[in-house]
């Protein structure tokens, strides 16, 4: 009975780690050794298992760092197959609710639209929308810039919109004028160029086309309306057109988007460069350590840049950029930090990804140093020879450090579709996804339940925790300056995914 | 020289993926004084191993690479794989469709002949025809030897998962080769000078050419396993012991390689023809002993004065193509007289010429030699 109920436990911790890694790495696009829709099936499968078997905890997992494609699959998940139990939906409801004003607006209205080609529309999803659509900042823009999508959230949940938007959606060329100014300047720049470069950068777009204005002149005065990922994504055809002024502001980007920017640059300009993207990859490091700087003792981190870090056509020199991110964030946590690179030696910011997996050896040499924490950043797919890494840590722990004085932690930001998991390095090392580096302070706390120690109420606690946590931070603040609310709101996606913040 | 000697390049442990396992063979000391032809290269890739000036004597070009060999802007294959001066004339056929050229020089990439193509030149090149001028050979097969001949061959596409292998193989910095195993049969083997050269032409690999035999184990054999070495943990007591370990596992791996290459590196009675020397280095052609027991491989090498290799490329051949290389390899050692090559083989002249119609060189004979036999069988 004993043995049952205890293998019952280790199969609802594997599980609900399973799908949380799962729910961090993937974005169910195409990866180095996987297809996109391998990648969808896989998730699509194991957010139904859960859902049917976790109810609670697949909720719950909605204020861990999943990300946007995962906690938009979630809300859809809990709002097509209501609970039963009043006290379970209520809480379903706050956590659905606090999500959706994290995630980027286009993500909701893609929600609200397969929320409507589901036929999903009971009176719970109802008010989830019109909850959500009453507390957008400007309901002028999002009429605007997300015409089709508030449209039809109007009509799927019968929103009570204010006069003049429910006119610009449904009747926009019979009023003379908007009292509204960003709607006038909408209705105007259908017949005034002049009016058009005070419109969002999107919608812009399209009425410079109409209006035959030349590409350059176009981005140059469109330059103080553009979102940070518009910049990031437009300065390298912006600057072929000559105009400088489009470019990433290095002060304040995020780390992980930082390091992508980076490895986007030729080696030559890398090195040119060295000193300004060397310090503003330390500062974007420290912000994401934030109180956490120097608390992790001596770290040795092993970092993977064989070959298959390069990634995919959509998510290019993903794991790379992750694995360099990673690296400076550790330098900021750790008190004493030592980086080792599968193959590069010499300066991280000319990393490039090249050669087979060799972990085993990596390992032992960062081991030997006896570090406080070792983190390994890899893919997992350690080939030279296969399974080494996982012999030199049986070895490890059974022989040279019974005790277990290092912690030792695996972070792979590639999910492998055919495993339904991250591919794991050992039975007996802790392995998590990871998505963005910045969230691997939390990630490392997650893995303590990721070895055979912990057990499935530990798990269960801790997950409650954050739930609690996840609440109290968002129910509490307006959702625009806090700065909880921006770190998570802004762990944006990939370039290709158009993820981003759209208030300018 | 009957065996392979492939001193000076080392087997790393072998990356699989479904039927397909890829071993790398990497060389401590690049061969610099002998590269693929500077036309091969694209200009705008830049090295990944820094060896200093160009210090190439000769330049090699494999055989079938389709390029502008001739200078003025036709495409033309080359014609056997060729040892050449940088800037040397190349041995080539000129090939007809110009349009198609265009588009490949725009975009720097390399590509094979035409597979057939490809294959029947190689078949051309091994075997040049009679040598002695019997009545019953056709006057074709005496003075152009037996091309045109059609060997089925399969593209490296359609060989399940090979695509995919390659496409996620990690090539290691100082990777020189390749062996590649199809369910664990040695398809082919692939040895360049230097890595640069492999990296160009690492991706046309898919492109080459592969018996019938290694598409059939690929579709039929289930996905093959990665070997795991397991440390022995009772001998482990510091850091140093788990290092020793670790070294020991490498040896283990790279002895293990070995062995299973065996069939290709320690085949005995192997025919080697010297085709040019230059410098120091020596291109050849070798055929197997065409024993339908065991595997045969033909292929092409460049040595250099020690023997070590430069080059190599070879192709493992079919049951069928054996049988036939047998029957033609034995007509060869005895002058092409049908005759006596019935006796060696212990049959009669009838029997002989039956066997080669059925193995498909039946158009070597003269009409009327092949025709009697048939209308005989027939009755």
């Amino acid at each position: 009975m004993l043995a049952a109920s205890a293998a019952a436990d280790r199969v609802g911790r594997e599980d609900i780690l399973m799908f949380v890694n799962a729910a961090i790495a993937s974005t169910a696009q195409t990866e180095f050794r996987s297809s996109s829709s391998g990648q969808r099936m896989s998730l699509e499968f194991l957010h139904t298992y859960v859902a049917g078997n976790y109810r609670d905890l697949y909720a719950a997992a909605l204020a861990l760092e999943i990300n946007h494609l995962n906690a938009a699959m979630i809300v859809l998940n809990l709002l097509r197959t209501p609970a039963s139990d009043p006290g379970q939906r209520h809480r379903e409801g706050r956590l659905i609710a606090a999500r959706l004003r994290l995630l980027p607006p286009q993500r909701v209205y893609a929600l609200i639209a397969s929320l409507r080609t589901l036929g999903v529309n009971n009176r719970r999803t109802r008010a989830i929308i019109s909850e959500w659509v009453t507390a957008r900042p400007d309901l002028t823009l999002d009429a605007v810039k997300y015409r089709r999508s508030l449209s039809v959230a109007a009509r799927h949940a019968h929103l009570d919109l204010p006069s003049e938007v429910g006119t610009a959606l449904f009747d926009w060329r019979r009023p003379k004028r908007f009292q509204a100014p960003l709607l006038e300047a909408w209705r105007r720049a259908h017949y005034d160029r002049s009016a058009l470069f005070e419109l969002p950068y999107t919608v812009a777009e399209g009425l410079a086309v109409r209006h035959r204005i030349d590409r350059k002149k176009f981005l140059a005065e469109i330059e103080p309306r553009l979102t940070a990922g518009e910049r990031l994504r437009l300065q390298a055809s912006a600057a072929g057109l000559g105009v400088e002024r489009v470019a990433m502001d290095l002060g304040t980007a995020r780390l992980t988007r930082l390091a992508l920017y980076v490895l986007s640059l030729p080696r030559l300009q890398r090195s040119a460069r060295r000193d300004e993207l060397t310090t503003a990859l330390r500062r974007a490091a420290h912000r994401a350590a934030g109180r956490r700087a120097r608390t992790w003792g001596r770290v040795v981190a092993v970092l993977d840049d064989s070959y298959s870090s390069v990634g995919s056509q959509v998510k290019r020199r993903r794991p790379l950029a992750v694995a360099l991110a990673a690296h400076y964030l550790f330098e900021a946590l750790a008190a004493e930090y030592t980086g080792l690179w599968l193959t590069h030696r010499g300066d991280p910011l000319l990393i490039h990804p090249l050669g087979a997996t060799a972990l085993g050896e990596r390992v032992l040499d960062g081991l030997e140093l006896r570090p406080d924490r070792l983190v390994i950043v890899s893919d997992g797919w350690d080939n030279a020879p296969p399974g080494q890494a996982a012999e030199v840590l049986r070895v490890w722990r059974t022989r040279l450090d019974p005790s277990g004085r290092s912690t030792i932690v695996h972070l792979n930001p590639v999910y492998d579709d055919a495993g339904f998991d991250v591919h794991r390095l050992s039975p007996d090392v802790a392995t998590v996804g990871l998505r963005d580096a910045e969230d691997a302070p939390a990630l490392v706390e997650l893995s303590r339940f990721a070895t055979g120690a912990a057990n499935f109420e530990d798990l269960r606690r801790h997950m409650a925790e954050r739930v609690d946590q996840f609440l109290s931070v968002t129910d509490a603040t307006a959702p625009t300056d806090d700065s909880f609310l921006i770190e998570q709101a802004s762990s944006i996606d990939d370039v290709t995914t158009e993820d981003e913040e759209d208030e300018p | 020289m009957t065996v392979l000697d492939l001193a000076g390049l080392t087997s790393a442990p072998a990356q699989t993926w479904g039927v397909v396992r890829l071993v790398p063979l990497l060389r401590e000391s690049p061969v610099v004084d002998l590269r693929l032809h500077a036309s091969l290269h694209d200009p705008a890739e830049a090295s990944i191993v820094h060896v200093g000036p160009s210090t190439a004597y000769a330049s090699l070009v494999p055989h079938a690479f389709v390029a502008d060999w001739t200078g003025d802007g036709t495409p033309a294959a080359a014609y056997g794989t060729q040892l050449a001066q940088p800037g040397g004339a190349i041995g080539c056929i000129r090939l007809g469709y110009r349009r198609r050229m265009v588009r490949r020089e725009g975009r720097r990439r390399l590509r094979f002949l035409p597979l057939h193509l490809a294959m029947e030149g190689y078949l051309g090149l091994h075997f040049g025809g009679p040598s002695i001028a019997w009545e019953e050979w056709t006057r074709q097969a005496v003075t152009q030897g037996l091309s045109p001949r059609v060997e089925l061959t399969y593209a490296g596409a359609q060989i399940p998962d090979l695509a995919e292998a390659l496409r996620i193989f990690e090539i290691y910095p100082e990777q020189c080769g390749v062996l590649l195993y199809v369910a664990d049969a040695l398809a082919a083997a692939f040895v360049v000078p230097h890595p640069d050269d492999y990296r160009t032409l690492h991706p046309t690999l898919l492109g080459d050419f592969y018996g019938e035999l290694l598409y059939q184990y690929g579709s039929l054999y289930p996905p093959v396993q990665d070997f795991v070495t397991r440390i022995d943990e009772a001998a482990v007591t510091t850091v140093a012991d788990l290092r020793a370990q670790l070294v020991a596992a490498r040896r283990e791996w790279t002895a293990f390689h070995d062995t299973m290459a065996g069939g290709l590196v320690t085949a005995s009675g192997r025919t080697v023809t010297e085709i040019r020397t230059m410098g120091r280095f020596t291109l050849s052609r070798f055929l197997p002993a065409f024993d339908p027991d065991v595997e045969n491989h033909i292929g092409e090498t460049i040595t250099d004065e020690a023997g070590h290799l430069a080059y190599l490329m070879t192709v493992r051949l079919s049951a069928a193509q054996t049988r036939r290389g047998y029957l033609l390899s034995r007509l060869a050692s005895l002058d092409w007289d049908l005759d006596t090559t019935a006796a060696d083989l212990g049959t009669d002249r009838e029997g002989l010429v039956q066997r080669l119609d059925r193995a498909g060189l039946g158009h070597l004979l003269r009409a009327d030699v092949i025709d009697a036999v048939r209308r005989r069988a027939r009755r």
